[in-house]
């Protein structure tokens, strides 16, 4: 190599006198092939680690696939862990059920939100807007939780579930059973709050990847601004507000601690809003590391864990390559 | 002369930058107006003030009036939307809306319920695409989206969408500079069609197509309109040294 670079010095001194030494072309190119690959490594490993963490979950909770089916583990409707009874269908609807509400009450909120951000605010609302949203999502889930428990139940116990109960009782959702505040409107309610700031965030990048040429065509003829934001720009952001809409989702799924601090952890099928539930996170955190003695109860916990992990890690992957292929259209434009 | 705009002590910020001093000129009805000017002039944003398109670019300041058929657009009762459907847009850059050639000839006339019934737009979409010189290319594919047409073809297809909303000034920002010679060529035609019912304002930077559409010419220089006048007094005989060396220079 040091050969081959000072034959090819001596060239070019030749060739661009005055000029210092360069290293030779070949040199630098193996430097940057070598540099690529370090950096390709290191992205890598990332997804290197989510695929050992799935095999190693899956190899650990094997025994009691292996034992029940996936199905029965799946719809079984009892868990009673010390009887080996281990049915996953009240935390998975659990975990339904708080992110639906929570995915339902953000949403229009949201869109507001990133509609007046993106179309409607000065520069120096948007300047002002962005830090508050990222120090929002900044904000520990536990401290979220808290406030849940001091503010959100209270609420719901003293205000929303008479309210409900006396205008709404007769539908069963809305339906008030077990009154005490702690329960999947709670939850959905604080995680709505969670979420939020994520989805405004990448609704508004969605936005702004429409080009401002389309606005000011439609604006030419006279268009109101909603007009132009209902004719042109929503139809064309549709599919990255959906993604917006799917990776909130995938982060509410997964959202642990400030759920179980205020959704009541009662392993039920929830036929209300009010009613307490238990979701999957929850149910890991809270017992993992405990009762260990029961037979298969390690395994099950860690396919819960699986099955969480690959729920959210298709919602993400959908959503982010959605809205990589949207923000990739406006750099290219 | 028998102005259609009238601009009056106008003078626009970009923050604290000057882009226009003092501008007082008259834009005659029903002709061909050019406003040229080498580049940073200043030709964009006064086009832009014609028809309220500056506010739409954040710290923009603006004082004086623009009057249209007498009425200043800049006033507190004035519908700015309303000013843009008499005040239509021709931009540099074809920008055709997601949505096919048809709906993208009505998508004005929709937003202000002009007509009745679908037979009546029809009809307004056969008409106006027929004005832009379109018809023949896409009376068959009428449905496909208007992205799917050349740059020239789409740059009529605006022409269309902004002329069916029965606008009384067509306002273009060099509007074939996009494009090939044929294109703008048959652009030009349409622009020379319609100046017997339209008045039209055209930033242009080539000397000559402001000769062929020019009937009146405004020449601007750092914010200022240095001289404006009907096409044959200021090409044949400039007032002013500037006017002179820039109509030279571009020989
Ligand atoms: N959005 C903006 N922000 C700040 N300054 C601007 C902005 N747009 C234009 N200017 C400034 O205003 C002046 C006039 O610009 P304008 O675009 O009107 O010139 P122009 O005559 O249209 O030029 P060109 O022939 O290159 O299109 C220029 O000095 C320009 O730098
Ligand atoms: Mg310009």
């Amino acid at each position: 190599m040091s050969q081959s670079n000072s034959t090819f010095s001596k060239q070019s001194n030749k060739q661009t006198e005055g000029r210092p030494p360069r290293p030779s072309v070949s040199t630098r190119a193996r430097q940057d092939q070598a540099a690529r690959r370090t950096f390709f490594v290191f992205t890598l490993l990332p997804v290197l680690l989510i695929l050992f963490i799935a095999i190693a979950l899956f190899i650990r909770s094997w025994p009691i696939i292996s034992a029940y089916g996936l199905s029965d583990l799946l719809f079984g409707e009892v868990w009673r862990p010390n009887n080996e009874q281990f049915g996953f269908w009240p935390f998975i609807l659990g975990t339904l059920w708080v992110t639906t509400v929570g995915v339902v009450l953000a949403v229009p909120l949201c869109l507001l939100a990133s509609i007046y951000l993106a179309e409607y605010a000065h520069v120096k609302m948007r300047s002002f807007a962005k830090p508050i949203l990222d120090l929002l999502a900044a904000i520990p889930p536990v401290v979220y939780g808290v406030w849940g428990l001091l503010t959100i139940v209270p609420f719901v116990d003293d205000v929303l579930a008479p309210l409900f109960d006396r205008w709404l009782g007769s539908v069963s959702i809305f339906k008030v059973n077990q009154p005490t505040g702690f329960g999947i409107l709670s939850a959905g309610i604080v995680l709505a709050v969670m979420i939020a700031p994520l989805i405004i965030s990448v609704m508004y990048e969605i936005f702004s990847t429409v080009p401002n040429d389309l606005r000011h065509a439609s604006l030419a003829v006279g268009a109101t601004r909603w007009q132009t934001i209902r004719n042109i720009i929503l139809p064309q952001v549709a599919p990255g507000i959906l993604a917006a809409i799917v990776l909130g989702a995938s982060r509410a799924l997964g959202e642990t601690i400030a759920v179980l601090m205020v959704v009541g952890n009662i392993p039920q099928v929830p036929t209300s809003i009010f009613d307490s539930a238990y979701p999957l996170p929850a149910l890991i955190a809270n017992n993992y590391g405990e009762m260990m003695s029961i037979p298969l109860y390690d395994a099950a916990l860690l396919s819960a864990a699986l099955v969480l992990l690959i729920v959210i890690l298709i919602f993400n992957i959908l959503s982010m390559l959605v809205i990589q292929r949207m923000l990739r259209r406006k750099w290219a434009s | 002369m028998d102005a259609h705009i009238q601009v009056k002590n106008l003078n626009v910020y970009y923050g604290k930058q000057q882009a226009l001093k003092d501008v007082n000129i008259e834009i005659p009805k029903n002709q061909i107006t050019v406003i040229m000017g080498p580049s940073g002039c200043g030709k964009t944003t006064l086009l832009k003030t014609f028809n309220r398109f500056l506010e739409l670019t954040e710290g923009t300041q603006l004082t004086g009036e623009v009057l249209v058929d007498g009425k200043n657009i800049y006033d507190r009762d004035v519908d700015v939307t309303e000013v843009r459907k008499v005040v239509g847009l021709l931009a540099q850059r074809p920008a055709p809306l997601p949505m096919s050639i048809f709906d993208n000839v009505l998508y004005g006339m929709n937003i202000h319920r002009m007509k009745k019934d679908r037979r009546e737009y029809k009809d307004a979409a056969r008409h106006y695409l027929e004005i832009a010189g379109l018809w023949d290319e896409v009376q068959n594919r009428l449905h496909d989206p208007a992205t799917s047409l050349s740059i020239g073809q789409q740059q009529r297809l605006c022409l269309a969408r902004g002329l069916a909303v029965e606008p009384e000034i067509i306002l273009g920002d060099e509007p074939t500079s996009a494009l090939d010679p044929i294109s703008s060529q048959n652009i030009e035609s349409r622009l020379i069609e319609l100046k017997q019912q339209y008045t039209t304002v055209i930033v242009t930077h080539t000397l000559r197509q402001a000769k062929r559409l020019g009937d009146y010419v405004i020449y601007m220089y750092l914010g200022e309109v240095i001289e404006a006048g009907p096409a044959k007094e200021v090409f044949n005989n400039p007032q002013h040294e500037r006017t002179r060396a820039y109509l030279e220079g571009q020989i």
